[in-house]
């Protein structure tokens, strides 16, 4: 099991109070498919994936960036079973869609990303490492399946 | 030979413009040694690294970010051969001090958050995949020497 200490567990909740999902999962989701496009493949039925403005732009890209939002926040709620509360959606990934694990790191590094350049300052290194933490937990639980 | 297009070299002359060396450099290379604390083994010269204040306010630590940030420097301006301009840091880094290359990308890493953290908004996904495509040339060029 991980092990968490009081200001890594406060620290998680507090970003994700504050997170709005409905800019931060988009953004996310988008920043990947534009910066690693050859993620794009899992979404051929999104439509127009063309080029940045199409992605940013796109209702379905923005829908599943809070989808994955609200995935992760499963894990803020249960920071101590991620393994087993991820268990079904790791199922889902690799045996149904068949979507290279690495993927859910580049996403996790996207939304890394996007969270500092809301966050600013108040995304101190301490904050960094504690969410690095927790986002590495959700993408080995996420990838556990594969293995 | 790396391609690249006008408007990548705009956003990578862009984010170099804008950046405070003395402030980015030391902030990403504290953010490395507090997120990522098997990096601190090369730095047993440094003194005081015993906790996330330490590394902070530690002189080595930030001259030598601000040394990182200036090499970096050379490669925006040799954009089109970056493997040769960094030929002779990555035999110092490989053969000398015995660097395990991921760290190149952990600090690359840090550094995207930084500068994320400190231009917000206007750290766009199209820059965001400018930039980091740039480091992972960089990154690239450094582990040259080590295969």
């Amino acid at each position: 099991m991980v092990v968490w200490t009081d200001f890594e567990k406060a620290t998680i909740q507090d970003i994700f109070a504050k997170a709005d999902y409905d800019v931060i999962g988009p953004q996310a989701l988008a920043r990947c498919l534009i910066v690693y496009p050859w993620t794009q493949r899992y979404f051929a039925k999104f439509g127009n994936l063309y080029n940045a403005a199409a992605i940013l732009g796109n209702p379905m890209v923005a829908a599943h960036g809070k989808t994955v939002l609200k995935g992760l926040e499963l894990a803020v709620k249960n920071m101590d079973n991620i393994k087993a509360t991820y268990a079904d959606l790791s199922v889902l990934h690799s045996e149904k869609l068949h979507v290279d694990p690495d993927n859910f790191r580049l996403l996790a590094d996207c939304l890394t990303i996007v969270v500092a350049a809301q966050m600013g300052a108040g995304f101190t290194p301490e904050v960094q490492a504690a969410f690095q933490k927790f986002i590495a937990v959700a993408v080995s639980a996420l990838g556990r399946q594969y293995h | 030979m790396v391609a690249w297009t006008a408007e990548e070299r705009a956003f990578i002359q862009d984010i170099f413009s804008k950046l405070n060396y003395e402030e980015a450099g030391p902030k990403a290379l504290q953010r490395a040694l507090i997120v990522y604390p098997w990096t601190q083994r090369y730095f047993g010269s440094f003194g005081n690294l015993y906790n996330a204040e330490a590394i902070i306010n530690n002189p080595k630590v930030a001259a030598h970010g601000t040394v990182v940030l200036h090499g970096l420097d050379r490669a925006m301006k040799n954009m089109d051969d970056i493997k040769n301009t960094y030929a002779e840091l990555s035999v110092l880094h490989s053969e000398k001090l015995h660097v395990d290359p991921d760290n190149f990308r952990l600090l690359a890493d840090c550094l995207t958050i930084v500068i994320a953290s400190t231009m917000g908004a206007a750290f766009t996904a199209d820059m965001q995949a400018a930039w980091q495509k740039f480091l992972a040339v960089v990154v690239s060029a450094l582990q040259r020497q080590y295969h």
